[in-house]
């Protein structure tokens, strides 16, 4: 297997032919092909990050380019002065509520996608796969109408409403996934000993459903999280803004406080970072269980 | 007799064909998007019909096409947006399908550590494009940011700032927003790797084929369905992305970077013109469901090789 980027073919060394006879040889790839580019990459990757951390915690006035000593006045600023508290409270229980109706639905469309033959069944496929070509920006006017019939405009429940909606196709597709490798005689077994259906799904599927409810799950709450546009539509009262409305109004001041700019960011970064950090893991198993291979 | 019931048991819950079950299974699902997706969609086809205006509510009626004819011959906006919308796709998802490859290729190598570094190199992928926006602002602003401290050292001089000139703005909002993308691909082209039987490649090296033409034969045939979908997935997202755009350059300066699906969303927030806006919206459905069906028929999506 090669490891060459394509970016810098120059440095790649003219591949080595090993006797046939071993194999093994041929696939393995020298350690420096691999920290290379990878530590360039991570630079890229990690330097951004390191960046706004150093400014987040750095007290007033300094220049200093390391995170020490570490000064809690930035975030005091935009938690309490800024509203970053109400904002991350409302974060926090608009994705919790979007996670929860999203993956419950899900696991009802999923399981009968995955279980039962009926008539519209690949209609319903096609027309889930079709939603993931709609462009949410597109979506604001229309959305914002209903609403306004609905009386949901700034109210939160608009957005949970919206991010659901658009979360579901991709999460019942992947759940469904899941649930196709349970084995069904596994269920049979339930129902031979007299469980109901519902209860042989509760008791023998669901448990083994977990890294797929954890994929499912921190999708859409990530997505819920970081969603700025529904956000900035449907909602103007300050007291309902969300972590990303909040943050892009520090950016919007005329002179921006870096400081609290940092700080709010960090604020923003830690909920998704977290769980990214713990599901990174179960996200790539579940894509390869689920959307891509259909 | 347990026996029996079990087997009745069995019986009811498989052979029953017409069973209502599945159909209450997805009506929630069904429903939401009905309700949420499919009407309004309905919608905006009939909006960009009428004059309406949330700031002037006097103009409210039939329009007829004249939303649509201002589109496309009053306003040169549409058609820049339209143009700069196409560069940036195209920029974007080329460039974060090579280097997302390149990463995914690196991190599918067993090496030690390898565990931290993918989810290192992958955690760009949960930042919202706001924060992507902070973050970035904090990098590109001469006062804070990096070529001020290069040029503390003397390694460069003071430089202005990147997001305001508009020879620069496009560099700069392409490698801000290739830093939150690269992981998708990463991300699904890893996913679809790791599902290569490994007897392939060692069929091919005992053929004596070098890495390069392993690369060509084995993996990328084998990606190239995933390829496609991911691209295809990430073009109309690139489309749609307006979160990044909309905070780092506000389409700036000069409306240079603003793309349609952002033209749309200041016309919704700031104009607040929902007739226009629905226009310019059904034009964007359009354009993209076309281009999307021909990507897919030219890729021959789904066509064994």
């Amino acid at each position: 297997m090669s490891t060459v980027t394509p970016t810098r073919p120059a440095a790649r060394p003219a591949p080595d032919r090993p006797p046939p006879a071993r194999p093994n040889r041929a696939i393995r790839v020298s350690k420096w092909q691999i920290y290379v580019p990878l530590g360039l990459y991570l630079l890229f990757t990690l330097v951004p990050f390191y960046w706004m951390l150093v400014f987040a915690v750095r007290p007033r006035g300094s220049t200093s380019l390391l995170p020490w000593p570490v000064s809690l006045e930035n975030f005091e600023t935009v938690w309490n002065g800024l509203g970053f508290g109400v904002f991350f409270a409302n974060s926090l229980k608009v994705g919790a509520a979007a996670l929860v109706s999203t993956t419950v639905i899900a696991l009802a469309g999923g399981y009968a996608l995955a279980r039962y033959r009926f008539r519209g069944r690949t209609a319903f496929m096609v027309a889930m796969l079709c939603t993931q070509f709609i462009p949410g920006a597109m979506m604001l006017i229309p959305l914002f109408e209903v609403f306004r019939t609905l009386e949901l405009v700034n109210s939160l429940w608009s957005l949970v409403i919206a991010e659901t909606v658009f979360q579901l196709p991709l999460s019942l597709i992947l759940i469904s996934g899941f649930i196709r490798n349970v084995p069904v005689e596994l269920e049979e077994a339930a129902w031979v000993d007299g469980c109901s259906r519902l209860r042989g799904f509760l008791v023998v599927v669901l448990p083994m459903l977990r890294p797929g409810l954890v994929a499912v799950g921190s999708f859409a709450f990530i997505h819920s999280w970081n969603n700025f546009l529904f956000a900035l539509m449907f909602v103007s009262e300050q007291e309902k803004y969300t972590i990303p409305v909040g943050l892009a109004f520090t950016l919007g001041e005329f002179s921006v406080d870096f400081g609290a700019l940092a700080a709010g960011g960090v604020v923003a970064a830690v909920p998704v970072v977290l769980v990214f950090a713990i599901v990174q893991r179960y996200l790539v198993q579940g894509l390869s269980a689920g959307a891509v291979k259909g | 007799m347990g026996m029996t019931v079990g087997e009745t048991n069995v019986r009811q819950h498989t052979r029953r064909r017409g069973s209502r079950t599945p159909y209450l299974l997805i009506a929630p699902a069904v429903l939401a998007m009905l309700a949420f997706l499919v009407y309004p969609m309905g919608s905006v086809v009939y909006y960009s019909l009428r004059h309406y205006n949330l700031s002037k509510p006097w103009e409210d009626g039939f329009a007829g096409l004249d939303n649509f004819a201002r589109m496309l011959t009053e306003d040169p906006l549409f058609w820049q947006s339209l143009g700069f919308t196409a560069r940036w796709v195209v920029v974007e998802v080329s460039l974060q399908l090579v280097l997302g490859l390149a990463l995914a290729l690196i991190v599918n190598e067993t090496f030690v550590g390898r565990a931290f570094a993918r989810a290192m190199v992958f955690s760009p992928w949960a930042v919202s494009g706001v924060l992507t926006t902070g973050i970035w602002v904090l990098l590109y602003n001469p006062t804070t940011g990096m070529s001020k401290y290069l040029a503390d050292l003397g390694l460069m001089d003071y430089g202005g700032a990147p997001l305001a000139n508009p020879d620069t703005v496009f560099l700069a909002a392409v490698v801000a927003e290739l830093w939150r993308g690269v992981p998708f691909f990463a991300i699904l082209l890893l996913a679809d790797l790791q599902s290569i039987p490994r007897d392939l490649y060692e069929a091919a090296s005992v053929d004596g084929a070098s890495r390069l033409r392993r690369f060509y034969h084995v993996t990328l045939p084998h990606l190239k369905d995933a390829i496609i979908l991911s691209t295809l997935l990430r073009a109309v997202w690139e489309f749609n992305n307006v979160d990044l755009l909309y905070t780092l350059t506000g389409g700036g300066p000069a409306h240079q970077t603003t793309t349609l699906p952002l033209y749309v969303a200041s016309t919704a927030v700031q104009s607040q013109d929902f007739g226009y806006g629905s226009a310019l919206t059904t034009a964007g459905f359009l354009i993209l469901t076309f281009f999307s069906v021909a990507y897919l028929r030219l890729g021959k999506f789904g066509a064994k090789s």
